[in-house]
């Protein structure tokens, strides 16, 4: 692999690609850094107009919050947790092994990581399933007798809103890293210089662990 | 070269005679469908751009000639009620979210950034050519929804009305929704570019205002977007399957939903008319013949318009049934808003002052720029006190202060940087004469529009209304007949610009000699933008005149 640090005059470097509009590999590298950082703050502007919305309506019904949120798993709740804190190290993992060359490691933790996103939404999906059955819904489709409170159906509805589009940002992160596994398997050509892939994509995964780790005592802990 | 450099500029010399045949423009630089349509050229893309805001402005323009024609009557003149619902819907839709947003950032910010940080492109290239296609894909699924029933809400789409009205609302908001990331995109890459291709030499305080402006703007992009984008998917949901976020039957709150549409809604309105105030620093300057007055202030109250912006929202709801303290305190940070901007009028006007102004037609635009801006900068502050804007609230007044900034502040930053830029982005010039002419008739026209506005608002007319009375019928047709010259004026600039662009005659490389640094490579550029090594830029930006030596003769 690439061993020498790259300079602001070495258009020969072959690995990894030098785009030519830019001065060097290192100014290619911060601005793949700075946009990414940027992306995660929409994401996190995104999610934060859904907070806004959950913190009006839990003003506005507070028994409702509290019943509702007793009516959630909080076992699966708590293991999703872990099993999503723990993919974020595997994650980091993988750009500890990037950053050293070690390409089958990088394969095995995004592997790792990415299992364990399934586990998630596995998880996920009978919590879900789960809600569909009793009718914790949102809106105008709630059908639980258990709570009769008004403000339950809106609880859902930030719910639902909540994971699911938390659920989207899981799925996407998974396309993301699992394009740099395919990568590290095929060509094997992450090193010191050339880990901003690997390392973008623990950074988003971050965050939607990040997210998560908010959402969880938001919503099962109220 | 760079013409008629008056001190001397070390290293400003990118092009060279010698490599002139080798590096074609890049208008020519590869002449296949294919070479433009996967482009990831920054000058491209602006032009592709610049291509589909112009028609989606004709479109938006068309809708607002026909509520104008309808409203010349008191009664049903050319359409029924519903009719004029969805065509007042759509001229905003059209007009804000495919036209004004990516007017001047996505074509002249593109064009002009890189070439004035002195970079070959943009930091993400790609990612700037997808910002055209997502920005098509929202514009062709709204456009899809408009011509599948339209929807009849109002550009704001309040709930709880939105979420029930029979119409289309879904496809039209969820394009709204994809057209949200393609400016997330081109506000990340701006940033990105400001801050990591700047050439050796230009400093953040030797950038040009347009940057500053431009920068200021990509922040707010970046950090107002996203609510809406989410609120947008909420609303479409909502009207889809009643999930009653913001419906009051089943506990919802459509303040709440005010809330977070004018989060995003209000700096939106900067997203809009920062990048003209960085325009006509630009043109100012150039056409002063003088260095721009007060540099860093005009640099920083962008900043400080982008940052206020955030924070003076609830100036929208002062009659929605928020609280009379966050009226008055949302009345008073919409008031710093005016204080940013009076420092600019300021600068501007201290730039021109002793000025040896070439009155050109950017020149002209900037006129009327500086009258639409103070008057609708006025009536904004006016209608930010709270006992003030309760009597005016959604009459013709609102209209009229809107389209005031909007149009008058923005369209003529568009048309000036049309003009101004015209020699650069196509290396041909168009004539002058005409281009004064329908400048003319332009800000006439434009004012006769909306002054019956102002007068019309202020004597109850509401907005949004299909008939009105009698008594209003003469400023109505005065508002119609306004507006009828404005669409002239716009015909005549297409017609000798359209002209221009094959026949115009050859313009040279700095027809203005600007001092901008767009101006120091080849009119149009080459394909990387310079020929030979990375130029340097030792001068500042808006530098025409020695402070030390220009101010001894006058010091009487």
């Amino acid at each position: 692999m690439q061993s020498s640090a790259s300079t602001a005059g070495a258009p020969a470097a072959p690995v990894p690609r030098l785009a030519m509009h830019f001065a060097s590999l290192e100014v290619q590298d911060n601005a793949a850094r700075l946009g990414m950082w940027l992306f995660l703050t929409t994401e996190i502007l995104l999610f934060a107009g859904l907070f806004i919305c959950y913190g009006v309506y839990r003003f506005l019904f507070p028994e409702a919050w509290a019943a509702s949120s007793r009516s959630l798993d909080l076992t699966l709740g708590t293991v999703n947790t872990v099993v999503l804190i723990t993919s974020s190290l595997t994650a980091a993992l993988a750009v500890h092994y990037a950053k050293t060359g070690k390409n089958k490691a990088v394969a095995v933790q995004i592997f790792l990581t990415l299992l364990m996103a399934i586990g998630f939404l596995v998880i996920k999906y009978f919590e879900y399933h789960h809600k569909f059955e009793i009718g914790t819904l949102p809106g105008r489709y709630y059908f639980y007798e258990g709570i009769q409170l008004p403000g339950a159906p809106m609880y859902f509805t930030v719910y639902f809103c909540a994971t699911a589009l938390h659920g989207l940002h899981v799925v996407i992160g998974m396309v993301v890293l699992a394009f740099a596994m395919v990568r590290a398997l095929r060509k094997g050509d992450f090193g010191p210089n050339n880990y901003t892939m690997v390392e973008l994509g623990s950074m988003y995964w971050h965050l939607v662990d990040l997210v998560w780790i908010f959402l969880f005592p938001l919503l099962y802990l109220v | 070269m760079t013409p008629s450099s008056s001190i001397a500029a070390p290293g400003a010399t990118p092009a060279h005679e010698e490599h002139h045949d080798h590096h074609p423009s890049y208008l020519v630089d590869g002449t296949t469908i294919k070479s433009w349509l996967l482009t990831v050229d920054h000058k491209r893309i602006g032009l592709m751009f610049l291509f589909w805001v112009l028609l989606f402005f004709l479109v938006g323009g068309i809708f607002a000639l026909l509520i104008r024609l309808e409203l010349l009557t008191p009664g049903p003149t050319i359409m029924d009620a519903m009719t004029y619902n969805r065509t007042f819907t759509l001229h905003g839709l059209v007009m804000i979210f495919l036209f004004m947003i990516p007017a001047i950032p996505a074509v002249f910010g593109n064009f002009m950034l890189p070439l004035m940080l002195g970079a070959k492109d943009v930091a993400f290239p790609r990612l700037n050519l997808l910002s055209l296609y997502i920005y098509l894909t929202g514009a062709m699924l709204a456009l899809w929804g408009m011509l599948n029933g339209g929807l009849d809400t109002g550009w704001t789409f309040y709930t709880p009305y939105s979420a029930h009205t029979t119409t289309t609302v879904a496809p039209v908001l969820f394009g709204a929704f994809i057209i949200g990331f393609s400016s997330i995109v081109t506000g990340i890459n701006f940033i990105v570019t400001t801050h990591t291709m700047r050439a050796p030499g230009i400093t953040w305080f030797k950038m040009p205002l347009f940057v500053w402006a431009i920068y200021a703007t990509s922040c707010i992009q970046v950090l107002a977007t996203p609510v809406i984008g989410l609120l947008l998917v909420l609303v479409t949901v909502e009207n889809l399957f009643g999930f009653g976020m913001f419906d009051p039957a089943r506990g919802g709150d459509p303040v709440l939903f005010q809330h977070l549409f004018w989060f995003y809604s209000h700096p939106a309105v900067y997203i809009m008319v920062l990048p003209a105030f960085g325009v006509m620093s630009e043109i100012v300057s150039a056409f002063s013949r003088k260095n721009i007055f007060g540099y860093r202030a005009v640099a920083y109250s962008s900043l400080g318009i982008a940052f206020v912006g955030f924070f003076a929202w609830g100036h929208h709801m002062f009659v929605s049934g928020q609280s009379t303290f966050a009226g008055g305190l949302f009345g008073v940070l919409t008031m710093l808003v005016g204080v940013f901007t009076a420092i600019k009028v300021f600068n501007w006007v201290g730039t021109v002052y002793k000025g040896a102004v070439d009155f050109k037609t950017p020149f002209a635009y900037f006129c009327g720029f500086l009258f639409f801006t103070v008057f609708g900068g006025m009536t904004g502050i006016a209608l930010g006190t709270t006992s003030l804007d309760i009597p005016w609230h959604d009459t013709y007044f609102v209209v009229a202060h809107f389209h005031f900034i909007m149009v008058g502040a923005t369209i003529m930053a568009f048309l000036a940087a049309i003009h101004y830029w015209f020699p650069k982005m196509f290396g041909r010039m168009y004539h002058e004469g005409w281009g004064l002419v329908s400048a003319a008739l332009i800000i006439l026209g434009f004012n006769a529009t909306f002054i019956p506005q102002f007068l019309l608002g202020n004597n109850g007319m509401p907005r949004r209304y299909y008939e009105y009375p009698e008594r209003f019928q003469a400023l109505n047709v005065a508002s119609t007949a306004g507006a009828s010259l404005l669409a002239f004026g716009f015909v005549i600039i297409a017609m000798y610009l359209a002209y221009a662009l094959f026949y115009g005659r050859v313009a040279g490389n700095n027809p203005w000699r600007s001092k901008g640094y767009e101006w120091l490579t080849e009119s149009p550029p080459p394909t990387h933008n310079f020929v030979g090594p990375q130029p340097t830029y030792p001068e500042e930006p808006h530098f025409y005149v020695d402070p030390k030596k220009a101010e001894v003769p006058d010091a009487v």
